[in-house]
């Protein structure tokens, strides 16, 4: 059960337009593992985030992603959510006009056709679907409204956590989902996130704060800089770059070895 | 089929009102100088060229190459035919008008569920019943000389309708035009309907045209509103023509003070389309509102061209109008929002969204704002894109497959007008008509699953 590998990334390389953004990125994720990568603006947090999710536009300039055995690279972003993986964005994007109930009674549907699950008809989806808002504290009306429309920008990162709760992947990828939250809406978002966590699934969690990992604790940590993890360790690293920034883990990472 | 013969436009229509004009010698006196300034103003100007600001994106060429011919003698329809058409709200509750060609098809139709104190009569008989006063009331408020086929429709209107509803009478049974055309190459019809709302009443009014067969004809309606002090008129207007067919409707609103006249337009159907649409706001604090879808694909052409004239403070007028188009498709939008100098207080919002769903389809949108007062709340957009990448990738990371995703996002385009409608019933069919008519594009023809 442990160390079963869910998430493997080998020397990850990608770009946009020629220039690279990821210049070799290594990853192992097993099953009941939760990491969190924190890094400095523009390092590529997000980028790791979209290529994992199958974003296009990104030239893959080499290396490979494993996902529970499977090479990600030739499978649409919607074929690796079928899989099991799951992206909360940084910026949730805002769909006017597609109800919020209606997408997510197709992307719940959608899955388990894809899975070989029977489809949830609107009684069962209704049933399950307001059980998982119940934990997510969100306004009343937020499932007839236009998805992300008009939400506040906490509502949107409870929406996301929202989703994954609906959606229940192996592995979830969360993109800056404590920023913008106060502290009540930090712990919903927490305790959604730990709903998940058990020996079958795994999360890694990109940060800038040290205080959404009081909630989920992680058991490993990396630093991320300018396209390459520059170094991994436990939970307690996380309160060390709080404390003193990430100028000394880059300089660390400079000298030469 | 009749054979389409090439020849100098002015010789067919001019050539038609003799004819037209020794088989009327005894209509009311008022009616062959009402046609002859039709034909006037048509005269002067002619069909429109792209050289005419106000056609400068629809180029009419096909019509104008085509001797189109009046249709003088009514038809008459089977029932059985009727049955066979697709038309919106058939099983619904509605008070029935069935037209062929322009002509009232008295058979046909229902009137028996319209309140008895409501005038409705074929604009046929009207037209002779002097008691109705039509000399003072038909084109009252219409003006061509930026419309030679509302000119046309003028010179030579043979029927249509007239409906006038009392003061205080709230109709809930919409009352529902049917327009059909035979679609006998190069045959032309002008209906003419002038619909009085008056004061409080209340009236659903949906007009859909169809056609019989897929020929080359041109159907070019005109329609009059008077809407008077506090009434409220909704107005679905669906036009589902042959694709080799040209329609060119006029739409004239007067519209009282505290009165709402909301006017929806469903275009899919017609080789070349218009809707020619001058509402006046003729009284304070009214509410305008006109809306409109066009669908488009293979390679038609959609125009939709209004004039919102405030000539009095405290109105709100809002255009919506989107379009959808695929393959080689072409979607016009000309609006002009005119606000007169003692308009005070105007509140109007315009907007055009364009969605093009192949690489050769285009849309030319002129949003324009002529302001004349200065304590006014006017904006005007217009967009022209295709579907947002971003929003399906959004939707294809919770597991939406792409095409769905596709699906998804346009049909949400298409609802931000739909649900303006407010007529529950005739909203989700119409909802329905779109989403029939839009699996059939190419677009969708084509989207595989990844
Ligand atoms: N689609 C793109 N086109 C051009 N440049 C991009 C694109 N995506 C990312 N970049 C660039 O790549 C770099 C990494 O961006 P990324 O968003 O991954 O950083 P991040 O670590 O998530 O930053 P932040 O902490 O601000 O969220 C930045 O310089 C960014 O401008
Ligand atoms: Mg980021």
């Amino acid at each position: 059960m442990s160390n079963k590998s869910l998430l493997r990334i080998n020397n990850l390389q990608a770009g946009v337009e020629g220039r690279a953004i990821l210049k070799g990125i290594n990853l192992e994720i097993n099953a009941g593992e939760v990491h969190a990568i924190m890094g400095p603006n523009g390092s590529g947090k997000s980028t790791l985030a979209s290529v994992i999710a199958g974003r296009e536009g990104y030239e893959i300039l080499g290396g490979e992603i494993e996902f529970r055995g499977e090479d990600l690279m030739d499978m649409e972003a919607d074929e690796r959510a079928h899989l099991g993986l799951f992206l909360a964005f940084q910026y949730p994007v805002e769909i006017p006009g597609v109800n919020t109930t209606y997408f997510l009674k197709s992307a719940i549907n959608e899955t388990r056709k894809a899975r070989g699950e029977k489809e949830l008809d609107a009684v069962e989806f209704l049933k399950f679907i307001k059980s998982k808002a119940k934990l997510l504290d969100l306004p009343e009306d937020f499932l007839k409204r236009s998805l992300n429309v008009g939400f506040s920008g906490g509502e949107k990162k409870r929406n996301e956590i929202f989703q994954m709760a609906a959606l229940e992947p192996v592995m979830a990828v969360l993109d800056e989902t404590d920023s913008g939250l106060d502290i009540d809406a930090l712990k919903v978002v927490a305790n959604g996130v730990n709903q998940l966590r058990g020996p079958e699934s795994a999360q890694l969690v990109i940060t800038h704060y040290q205080r959404l990992l009081d909630y989920i604790v992680p058991d490993v940590v990396h630093v991320l800089h300018d396209g390459r993890i520059i170094k991994t360790g436990p939970k307690e690293l996380a309160h060390e770059l709080e404390d003193k920034g990430y100028d000394w883990v880059i300089k660390e990472a400079e000298q030469p070895a | 089929m009749t054979e389409t013969v090439q020849i100098e436009e002015s010789d067919s229509w001019l050539e038609a009102f003799e004819a037209l004009e020794h088989a009327e010698k005894d209509s009311p006196t008022w009616l062959i100088p009402f046609r002859k300034a039709g034909l006037a103003q048509y005269a002067k100007t002619g069909l429109p060229t792209l050289r005419d600001e106000d056609w400068r994106f629809t180029n009419i060429d096909p019509i104008r190459k085509t001797a189109f011919r009046p249709t003088f003698a009514p038809a008459i329809l089977e029932a059985a035919v009727l049955d066979g058409i697709p038309y919106p709200f058939k099983t619904g509750n509605a008070a029935r008008l069935v037209f062929l060609d322009g002509h009232f098809q008295k058979d046909l139709s229902d009137m028996s569920k319209l309140p008895q104190n409501v005038t409705s009569i074929s604009m046929r008989d009207a037209v002779a019943r002097e008691d109705l006063r039509l000399d003072q009331h038909l084109g009252q408020y219409t003006y061509h000389h930026d419309n030679p086929f509302a000119a046309l429709n003028a010179a030579f209107f043979q029927d249509g309708f007239y409906l006038n509803i009392p003061k205080n009478l709230q109709i809930e049974t919409p009352l529902h035009i049917i327009h059909l055309s035979s679609g006998n190459d190069a045959q032309a019809s002008f209906a003419r309907f002038f619909i009085r709302a008056g004061e409080f009443s209340k009236c659903t009014i949906l007009e859909s045209h169809h056609a019989l067969s897929e020929g080359i004809y041109l159907n070019a309606p005109t329609t009059e509103f008077v809407v008077e002090n506090e009434a409220n008129i909704e107005h679905i207007k669906i036009q589902d023509e042959s694709k080799q067919a040209f329609h060119i409707a006029s739409v004239y609103a007067q519209v009282g003070r505290a009165a709402q006249f909301r006017s929806h337009y469903l275009d899919m159907g017609g080789r070349i389309s218009r809707n020619n649409i001058r509402t006046k706001l003729n009284g304070e604090g009214l509410e305008c509102v006109l809306n409109g879808l066009y669908l488009a694909d293979g390679d038609q052409l959609s125009d939709n061209h209004m004039i919102v004239d405030h000539s009095k403070p405290h109105c709100d007028s809002h255009e919506y109008f989107n379009g959808i188009l695929d393959d080689k498709a072409r979607g016009v939008f000309h609006g002009r929002i005119l606000v007169q100098q003692i308009a005070q207080k105007t509140d109007a919002k315009q907007t055009n969204k364009n969605l093009l769903l192949s690489d050769d389809a285009t849309a030319d949108t002129k949003p324009q704002l002529e302001i004349y007062a200065d304590d006014v709340k006017c904006t005007h957009g217009a967009t022209i894109g295709q579907l947002d990448d971003e929003a399906i990738y959004y939707l294809r990371t919770r597991g939406v497959p792409k095409a769905v995703a596709q699906r998804m996002l346009v049909h949400a385009f298409a609802g931000e007008i739909i649900d303006r409608i407010h007529h529950n019933v005739i909203r989700e069919e119409l909802d329905e008509m779109v989403w029939t008519r839009l699996e059939k594009f190419a677009h969708f023809q084509n989207v595989t699953t990844t």
